[in-house]
């Protein structure tokens, strides 16, 4: 189909989640337990607790914001609007009513309009990557975008799967673990980041990309943007609207914390440590 | 991440129904019988703190300890927070600001000052200076001076005090003399910051010297360019504290201001001056927070690393009461600004509330510094760690926009007043 200059956008799924440091320094963003909990500037050591009934993590009190490979998905989207190469830039986020934020965020970042697919309780609970990815693939269609931009992964589950089973139910192209991407004419070239290197590939257009860390550092919402961000539309759209069945296919069988370090065990020579070893044996 | 996490979904938990929802029902009820009174913010106010948290801590605190050392203007940073719109908020929206009240700018305020008060103190004096021309400034005066720090990051001053004459503002003696359709000032002026940065000051001068001519009556306000031939700033002056902000004396040799540039007309001058303070008190008492939290934030992470008598020092009370009522002050001192700020924003005459805000805050900031300090102890003393940065700073929250014997006077003359009634 023809796409030149016209190419509308819709942007990333935007992650409201909280962050899991697991006692790890966190340098993204952290979440504060209160307004006004110790904050120690960008590292922040957050413990994240087990639920008691080992079905998940504690998230009440947790403040969560947008992932930040989501942020660099949005920030992504806006600079190819202000290169004109994008006309509309459409900001997504699947949750309950507090994900509304997050769609101002990007509002207030530059985006044009949002829309809030909206899944709460128990539904929100088990939603994965494989409905939010049919969410995704209707709203597609039914929004004719050209383009989709989502962040590589989110930080709290690490899944990395929304935007490949995106891409393959709209048998759309792919270019996932952006680091750089450009538009050419109708074709996408995008650079992403692999194991082994950079590869660098060329997809048509409508096509799906997947963000990753170096593609661009998101820039801050400035407070005229946030203050214009309040006159922007979010429409809000149901699952079954769009014809998607949230039923979880997936059940949490349990989740436990990572095993407590052990302490280590102190020795005088490398005998010694080639014994220990030995004994344990890891030699 | 090894942790393998089949089928785990993190993200809200909203138990949309059961004990947690009827809670919250019967919170809802409480709330509408409350009616107004509520310390709840604004989705925008939340926003708009978020941004000024995220600049000042990405931003402000990692460049505050080499401005502090070099005493270099921190323009890179003006800017910065300019482009982010945290600066200039509260020009009205006909003169390309955002109209922010008072309220909404004391939030941002305290943010900033978290990361340094020196560069917050360079920005909060263009509020200062441009309170004047907001509050009794014609549009065309308004269109002009305030439309062109709306277009630019320029700074601006507020020219009051001199080398004789800092909390009595009525014993001002730099002149004004009508000649023509101009003003000839001639006068010093002292402690102005952004003394040297600026591109245009309000400037407070004794147009009537007649004795017999009533405090209220006898001084003028002008709006004047600071590029006018006679205006020499001197030389940036080395203080204690809040080191990279530029504070200069001036003097006015034959100054000529067009009489376009009288705020209001003659003599309306010490009303204008005085009015503005009302608000900017809250702002600077939200700095002086600002510090205050800075102090308390550095204290607690220490005091949670330092190891004595074979424990976290926080775990040992003297240390952990220290904490606390640096706590207690510092909420207090945040209710207090918010106070003054929303009254005034309410259209209502605050003066006593600023005073009390302003008061308190300067105080208890210098309280926290200090023992901030305290809870480092040696490592407080010096200049690699952050705390005795903010002692030098916080010293003069007691001092600049009245000091704290003024605002005493100010209080007492307030509830004196009220009382009498």
């Amino acid at each position: 189909m023809h796409r030149s200059s016209e190419v509308k956008h819709v942007a990333s799924y935007l992650n409201t989640r909280g962050c899991e440091c697991f006692g790890q320094p966190c340098e993204s963003h952290c979440p504060v337990l209160t307004d006004r909990t110790i904050h120690v500037q960008l590292k922040t050591f957050i413990k994240i607790r087990v639920k008691p009934d080992r079905t998940g993590v504690v998230t009440d009190g947790v403040k969560h914001s947008m992932n930040p490979f989501c942020e660099i998905a949005v920030e992504e989207a806006i600079k190819l609007k202000e290169k004109k190469l994008v006309k509309e830039v459409v900001a997504v986020s699947c949750g309950p009513q507090q994900v509304q934020e997050t769609i101002r965020t990007a509002l207030a970042m530059g985006a044009d309009r949002g829309i809030h697919v909206e899944v709460s309780g128990k539904d929100y609970e088990t939603l994965g990557p494989l409905q939010v990815s049919k969410i995704f693939a209707a709203l597609a269609k039914k929004e004719q975008a050209d383009l989709i931009i989502l962040g590589k992964q989110a930080i709290d589950d690490d899944c990395n799967q929304t935007g490949q089973m995106t891409a393959a139910l709209l048998d759309w192209p792919q270019g996932t673990f952006a680091s750089e991407m450009t538009l050419e004419a109708d074709k996408l070239k995008v650079v992403r980041e692999v194991d082994g290197g950079l590869e660098t590939i060329k997809i048509k257009l409508p096509a799906v990309v997947t963000a990753d860390l170096r593609l661009n550092t998101p820039r801050y919402a400035t407070l005229p943007n946030i203050m214009k961000a309040k006159k922007k539309k979010i429409a809000n759209v149901k699952p079954a609207d769009l014809g998607v069945d949230v039923c979880s296919r997936l059940e949490v069988l349990k989740v436990d914390e990572p095993p407590q370090r052990q302490a280590g065990v102190k020795v005088e020579t490398v005998d010694d440590l080639v014994g220990k070893l030995k004994e344990a044996g890891r030699v | 991440m090894t942790h393998c996490m089949k089928g785990f979904q993190a993200g809200l938990r909203f138990q949309s129904t059961g004990p947690q929802a009827s809670a919250r029902a019967a919170t809802a009820a409480l709330k509408e019988s409350l009616g107004g009174f509520s310390f709840e913010l604004t989705d925008q106010q939340k926003e708009f703190q978020e941004v000024a948290r995220k600049f000042a801590r990405e931003e402000i605190v990692p460049a505050a300890l080499s401005y502090d050392k070099s005493g270099e203007y921190p323009f890179p940073l003006i800017k910065r927070a300019w482009d982010l719109g945290l600066i200039n908020g509260h020009i009205p929206e006909d003169c390309g600001g955002m109209g922010l009240g008072i309220f909404d700018s004391c939030l941002i305020t305290e943010e900033l000052a978290f990361g340094c008060t020196g560069v917050q103190t360079a920005i909060e004096a263009n509020s200062l200076g441009q309170m004047p021309v907001i509050i009794a400034g014609n549009d065309a005066q308004k269109k002009k001076y305030l439309g062109r720090m709306a277009e630019e990051p320029l700074m601006c001053a507020y020219c009051v005090t001199e080398p004789g004459a800092g909390s009595d503002v009525a014993g001002i003696k730099t002149r004004a003399v009508k000649k023509g359709d101009e003003y000839v000032v001639n006068g010093q002026k002292m402690w102005i910051t952004n003394g040297g940065k600026a591109n245009w000051y309000f400037l407070l001068a004794l147009t009537d010297p007649d004795p017999k001519c009533p405090t209220s009556r006898a001084f003028t306000g002008f709006i004047v360019e600071a590029d006018t031939p006679g205006v020499q700033p001197g030389r940036k002056e080395l203080n204690m504290g809040q080191r990279c902000s530029d504070t200069r004396g001036i003097t006015f040799e034959d100054v000529r201001i067009p009489k376009e540039n009288v705020l209001i007309g003659e003599g309306a001058g010490f009303k204008i001056a005085m009015g503005a303070f009302d608000k900017t008190r809250p702002p600077v008492a939200a700095g002086a927070t600002g510090l205050a939290q800075r102090a308390l934030e550095e204290a607690t992470k220490y005091a949670l690393e330092r190891k004595t008598f074979g424990k976290f020092i926080a775990e040992h009370q003297a240390v952990s009461f220290l904490l606390a009522e640096m706590a207690m002050k510092v909420e207090l001192a945040r209710m207090a600004y918010q106070r003054a700020a929303w009254e005034v924003d309410q259209g209502r005459r605050n003066t006593y509330y600023a005073s009390i805000a302003k008061a308190f805050a300067g105080d208890i900031a210098n309280q926290c510094a200090a023992d901030a300090v305290q809870i480092f102890g040696g490592n407080g003393f010096n200049s690699e760690y952050p705390v005795e940065k903010l002692m030098r700073d916080a010293k003069i929250y007691q001092i600049y926009e009245g000091t704290a014997q003024i605002q005493r006077l100010i209080i007492s003359r307030e509830h004196l007043g009220k009382f009498k009634q």
